[in-house]
């Protein structure tokens, strides 16, 4: 009798202690292997352990993210998933759909992330209403980045429409010099390609037709109008694009033989490594048109069992949102911060203008997803429209049956 | 019992890895051939769904493009490669002096990898940098050879890529086939006053018919394994040109998250391999009746 209670008292009270010196632990995926994205993972590894908490590194390079997501993909199968995974966009909320995500509704409510995110973004992050994921930045993808050295020289200035785009390419061409800097691969011709659409159609046709695939929106005079213009820029490439990686293109404008880049603000790192400054050198602006194209990056919490990965879980949360990592981590990576109201005194001219951008796209509604880097449709959907585009722009279609194949494409893959 | 044993010993020494085969390969292929009737997307569901992905299937232009890469490149390389090769050996069987390091030279180029292979001959075929470049730079300023950045002229490079890596190694392999010709029968047709090249079109080449067999197996698979090669010289080509269906199932599968798609263009993959070799296959290796 005496034992049996002395023993239940030990168990009781090795639980007890056990609960309350619960070490948070987090095991986590990602393939930000190499470079400023390495610097900008260990600034959140050095935080999370300056907390407290075990940092168990899973990263996994390769393919963009393809690898990363086998590596998932075989890990959920086995009933054994890591605890904090780096997915963006509607991947969260297929993920969901298998009913794998773990409940950061109490960080969320703690932290009043429904206040310090803003409300486009803080959608992604929830699923079922609940938020599941943490954003860690925000990139804009419509850039246009230009030599200004050669844009003296042409005597052309940043165009604010596609014919004024076009003009200016006109004008450089004569002059030998390429005008669009572009790499021939399939996410390269979406990322122009949506910038396109966000300056022909404008944001509200961008959300109807790359966002809610309105098949009248896919399929319109408007669309035909945005692979008109495809098919112009098709001329203003070089002949050797194909296949070209990105970082070579803005090399190009780099040294001067092209004059334009559309590239998301990553080739901003480029710039910067070649030690040239904004404004003197290069200049960084949106693409003609209007509109706010953004790419968020994020932590997504997978449903784990034990005390301490989900204490691990709640304080990553909390410390990705936190004011200090948004700022270390974006100084690193080159992105701008997903928390509003960080401090940007840190930061280059390019950051400091798409934060402002980002905050007036916000409050007038042209603050919108990429689709070309997975932020506004599913996998499935995004890589018929893709397929469809590079076609376009590979081959000698036209843009009327472009926009017809579109419609076709993603009805097909729904 | 000793004899039971010598009976058994080798049956059940195979089992295993019969058993293995039966349910890895097999036993998988059917599993695959399930997914493909379901509505799977980034993780397999089992709910039956019906022929729907394959509608979506042969609904998509990119896969028609891919399965007539298969044929064009399948057919092109192996044709290419057997004559290239059977014509190497034929050569090479003359009784020449440095036949040893010609032949070497050969066969090297099977020991790289698709990817070496692959790299190599983009640098080559790239209008910038290579052939044309260095044509263009001699004289020739009209010299074009633009076929790697031209949709429809893409699946060639790939198939003079492939053809440059295996035509050596079918050469070894005719090698090897006509030097166990019997000497006898040769010498009795060149009494008989019979030229060379037809001895060799009459006598030799239909006695080689085991290795033809042998050599087409050996290239078929490679030829349907290509996804290394393709990715390598042209990353799927211009736009989607060069695409083939193991490059379609891989996206399909990885990059994109659609498993069903990926699983229906795997089993039509294999349905199409199936229905022209298991006919070739039963037609070699069947009892002939003499």
């Amino acid at each position: 009798m005496k034992r049996s209670v002395l023993t239940s008292l030990i168990l009781i009270s090795g639980l007890v202690a056990g609960n309350a010196l619960a070490e948070p632990q987090a095991e986590v995926l990602h393939w930000w292997t190499s470079g400023g994205e390495a610097r900008a993972v260990q600034t959140l590894m050095d935080e999370f352990k300056a907390n407290g908490g075990k940092w168990i590194d899973m990263p996994v390079a390769g393919g963009g993210g393809d690898a990363a997501m086998q590596a998932l993909r075989a890990r959920v199968l086995a009933g054994n998933a890591p605890t904090a995974v780096q997915l963006k966009g509607p991947s969260i909320q297929e993920w969901y759909e298998e009913g794998v995500l773990a409940d950061l509704s109490s960080v969320g409510n703690a932290e009043k992330w429904d206040s310090i995110l803003p409300a486009a973004i803080g959608k992604h992050m929830k699923c079922g209403g609940k938020y599941c994921a943490a954003p860690v930045n925000v990139h804009r993808v419509n850039w246009i980045w230009a030599n200004t050295a050669v844009l003296a020289k042409a005597g052309v200035s940043i165009p604010t429409s596609w014919d004024e785009f076009n003009k200016a390419a006109v004008k450089l061409k004569a002059l030998g010099i390429t005008p669009l800097a572009h790499g021939g691969q399939a996410w390269q011709d979406a990322t122009v390609f949506e910038s396109v659409v966000l300056g022909i159609g404008g944001p509200a046709f961008y959300q109807k037709a790359l966002v809610d695939l309105d098949p009248a929106s896919l399929n319109s005079p408007t669309m035909v109008k945005v692979f008109d213009q495809m098919r112009t820029l098709r001329g203003f490439v070089d002949s050797n694009f194909s296949g070209r990686d990105w970082n070579l293109a803005t090399a190009m404008v780099i040294n001067g033989e092209a004059a334009f880049q559309i590239m998301g603000d990553w080739a901003k790192g480029e710039f910067t490594a070649a030690g040239k400054m904004p404004g003197k050198d290069y200049q960084c602006n949106p693409t003609p048109g209007a509109g706010f194209l953004y790419n968020v990056d994020s932590f997504a919490m997978f449903k784990v069992s034990g005390a301490d990965r989900d204490a691990g879980q709640k304080l990553l949360a909390k410390l990705i949102v936190g004011e200090n990592f948004q700022k270390t981590f974006n100084l690193a990576k080159g992105s701008i911060p997903a928390r509003l109201g960080t401090s940007l005194a840190e930061f280059d001219y390019c950051a400091r203008r798409s934060a402002y951008d980002m905050d007036v796209a916000a409050s007038s509604g042209t603050l919108l997803p990429s689709y070309a880097h997975g932020m506004a449709l599913r996998g499935q959907q995004a890589g018929a429209i893709t397929d469809l585009v590079t076609q376009h722009f590979n081959s000698s279609m036209s843009s009327a049956q472009a926009a017809k194949l579109l419609a076709d494409a993603v009805a097909n893959s729904l | 019992m000793s004899g039971w044993m010598t009976r058994n010993i080798p049956k059940i020494v195979v089992a295993p890895s019969l058993a293995a085969v039966l349910f890895f390969v097999y036993g998988f292929i059917v599993w695959t051939g399930y997914v493909s009737l379901t509505r799977s997307r980034i993780l397999p569901r089992y709910d039956f769904d019906g022929l729907g992905q394959y509608v979506k299937l042969f609904r998509t232009p990119r896969w028609d493009v891919a399965i007539e890469n298969l044929f064009v490149f399948g057919v092109l390389f192996i044709a290419i490669s057997i004559a290239l090769g059977l014509l190497l050996a034929v050569l090479l069987d003359q009784r020449i002096r440095v036949e040893g390091a010609i032949r070497t030279i050969y066969l090297y180029p099977m020991a790289l990898s698709f990817i070496v292979t692959g790299t190599a001959w983009k640098w080559i075929l790239n209008p910038g940098l290579g052939i044309e470049s260095v044509v263009r730079s001699w004289g020739w300023e009209s010299f074009s050879f633009d076929w790697l950045v031209d949709p429809e002229m893409a699946i060639y490079t790939v198939v003079i890529a492939g053809v440059w890596q295996a035509s050596g190694f079918v050469m070894a392999l005719f090698l090897a086939g006509l030097r166990s010709v019997d000497q006898e029968v040769i010498k009795a047709a060149m009494v008989d006053g019979i030229n060379l090249p037809r001895i060799y079109v009459s006598i030799i080449i239909p006695s080689l018919s085991p290795v033809f067999l042998s050599a087409i197996i050996v290239l078929a698979h490679l030829a349907i394994k290509s996804f290394d090669l393709v990715i390598a010289l042209t990353g799927g080509g211009p736009g989607y040109a060069t695409d083939l269906p193991a490059t379609y199932m891989y996206a399909m599968a990885f990059s994109r998250g659609d498993l069903g798609q990926a699983a229906a263009s795997a089993t039509v993959m294999m349905a199409t391999v199936a229905a022209i070799i298991v006919p070739y296959l039963y037609s070699e290796l069947r009892p002939r009746h003499d």
